[in-house]
């Protein structure tokens, strides 16, 4: 595993990323990192993306080389041999107005409509990271069998719980939001609350697996 | 109590933000001009990260129904208080039944108004500053209404509460918007896109500055940029001329944070506020330096942003400025208190 680039962004922060492509071996470094990270008194947050790592810093307060260097350090003796996070189902209602876009991914990839709700649900996912939205989790581990280009022209609202292919990626919108995913279906599960603690379902390193809900479930 | 009589285009309760959440997807909210509300806070005596109000548009008219003190501060909105005028960086005492009424600024985009006690929302995950994006924090996750009422009074005091009543308007100095020199710029060219002077910022490079051309980094630090009316608490949306990387990689997600300049396809950079995704994907060709994201803030939509190159040395100077100016101003204004206490306390 290549040995991350550190570097500033801003005077408040410093980045440490690893080439792409983003692989889960060295993801589990960067949680690693991050749970030594949000450690550490001088760091006032953490924040891990794909490959990569930011932490946050007070600019009077911390001395930016010595921060560097406990990264590296971090770098080099993280465990990535992290025991699995939690395994979290979510129950999808596919298809139908709670998924508008099966249809348009079963023309795109040549399978079934059952097909791909097989694939779809035969897969446990890993949270890499959260972002874009408030709960929003980045998956990896789509069948890339079921990749769909983004729509052309990206819907205005998307409802909350939409669960969606975009590219390579899968994943669930928590709140109601513009948006060019592919829409398949749609979860009652709450991604994002904010008088729950943690706020959030998902965090870095939990397992997840979408589960064919009733179809009473969601009012259409 | 203060109930919302006309709430104007764009107000909501702030306060400095939403820190330790960004992991989960979280944006920081919060004033966008924070120096303006943490000095409005002290100008009541209250702890810097009290609630207050960020006016984006008037008119806003506010009836209070119980006697406080408020501090306007940031841009000047011609307020007045049952049709005497305010000031914008004074603290004045309000009686119930008097109507604050907050019309247009002159210059500058964000209004502050604190008030003693500060504006008492619940605090959701560690701050009373409303997500409008997510929908919560401050009233109900949104923007105020006409009619909205806003309850008073939950935040630690610095100063003793009859002081703050009784105390008579007193103000401080605005703090300059656009003493900052336009370095590396022609005098001409300040005017040149719209006829009104513009905003110069520090920018320290991005990681992805060496990503574009030549052409680019010229046109970047010496070109007026458009702030377009396409902005917002997420972005200022700017327009100038197109910035054209020679390596056009795919970026894996990252961290972003106020102050990012990043460069969509289409070559016109976005500046991102405190309302910004906490996650980017886009070459970040710059970042402004922490000490005048304020100043961005009060930089008006339609008005030309300039951008004066920095290093993290003078970041840190500029940024260590401005804790000691904030420091000297909350000193002065504890003197103030201080003299009217002992004042009142001496035999007549």
């Amino acid at each position: 595993m290549d040995f991350p680039r550190i570097f500033p962004f801003g005077e408040g922060a410093l980045v440490c990323e690893s080439p792409a492509p983003a692989t889960l071996a060295c993801q589990k470094r960067f949680w690693a990192m991050a749970a030594a990270a949000q450690q550490w008194p001088q760091v006032t947050e953490i924040v891990p993306g794909m490959n990569n790592l930011t932490v946050f810093f007070d600019p009077l307060a911390a001395d930016v080389d010595t921060l560097a260097k406990m990264l590296a350090k971090a770098w080099r003796t993280a465990d990535d041999n992290l025991k699995p996070g939690r395994l979290v189902e979510i129950p999808v209602c596919y298809g139908g107005q709670s998924g508008p876009d099966l249809a348009k991914v079963a023309q795109h990839t040549k399978l079934s409509i059952e097909e791909i709700i097989k694939r779809h649900t035969h897969t446990e996912y890993t949270v890499f990271c959260l972002g874009f939205q408030p709960g929003f989790a980045y998956l990896g581990g789509l069948d890339p069998k079921l990749a769909t280009p983004r729509r052309a022209e990206p819907r205005v609202a998307i409802p909350a719980g939409s669960v969606g292919i975009g590219g390579a990626q899968t994943g669930v919108y928590p709140a109601s939001s513009p948006g060019g995913w592919q829409l398949i279906g749609r979860t009652e599960a709450k991604l994002f609350d904010p008088m729950r603690t943690p706020p959030t379902l998902l965090q870095p390193g939990d397992r997840v697996r979408f589960t064919i809900a009733s179809q009473t479930t969601i009012t259409l | 109590m203060i109930e919302v009589l006309r709430a104007g285009l764009l107000t909501s309760v702030q306060d400095l933000g939403r820190k330790g959440y960004r992991m989960s997807g979280v944006c920081t909210s919060g004033a966008l001009d924070t120096l303006a509300l943490h000095i409005a806070n002290r100008l009541v005596g209250n702890m810097p990260e009290a609630a207050g109000l960020e006016v984006t548009a008037g008119p806003v008219h506010l009836h209070f129904t119980q006697t406080t003190r408020v501090a306007l501060s940031g841009a000047d909105f011609n307020a007045t208080l049952d049709d005497h005028p305010v000031h914008a960086w004074w603290s004045f005492p309000v009686e119930a039944g008097q109507t604050l009424r907050l019309h247009t600024p002159k210059i500058g985009m964000r209004a502050y108004l604190a008030i003693h006690g500060g504006i008492d929302v619940a605090p959701m995950l560690g701050s009373r500053s409303t997500d409008l994006k997510a929908g919560f924090g401050g009233l109900n996750g949104r923007a105020l209404k006409d009619g909205d009422l806003l309850p008073l009074g939950a935040t630690r005091s610095s100063i003793r509460t009859s002081h703050a009543l009784q105390m008579p308007a007193f103000g401080i100095k605005a703090p300059g918007w656009h003493r900052f020199e336009h370095r590396n710029l022609r005098e001409e060219n300040k005017t040149s896109l719209c006829g009104t002077p513009g905003t110069s910022v520090r920018v320290l490079r991005g990681p992805e500055y060496s990503h574009f051309t030549a052409a680019a980094h010229e046109h970047f630090w010496s070109e007026p940029w458009l702030i377009t009316t396409n902005s917002n608490r997420m972005g200022y949306r700017l327009a100038g001329p197109e910035l054209t990387r020679t390596k056009n990689l795919e970026l894996l997600s990252h961290a972003v944070l106020p102050g990012t300049i990043q460069v969509p396809g289409n070559g016109q950079p976005i500046v991102l506020m405190h309302d910004a995704q906490t996650t980017g994907g886009y070459a970040k060709i710059g970042v402004v330096i922490q000490a005048d994201l304020w100043r961005l803030a009060q930089a008006r939509l339609a008005s030309n942003l300039y951008f004066t190159e920095c290093t993290i040395t003078d970041a840190r100077t500029a940024y260590a400025d401005l804790q000691r100016y904030l420091t000297q101003i909350e000193f002065a204004i504890d003197q103030q208190y201080q003299g009217y206490a002992q004042s009142t306390k001496a035999p007549a």
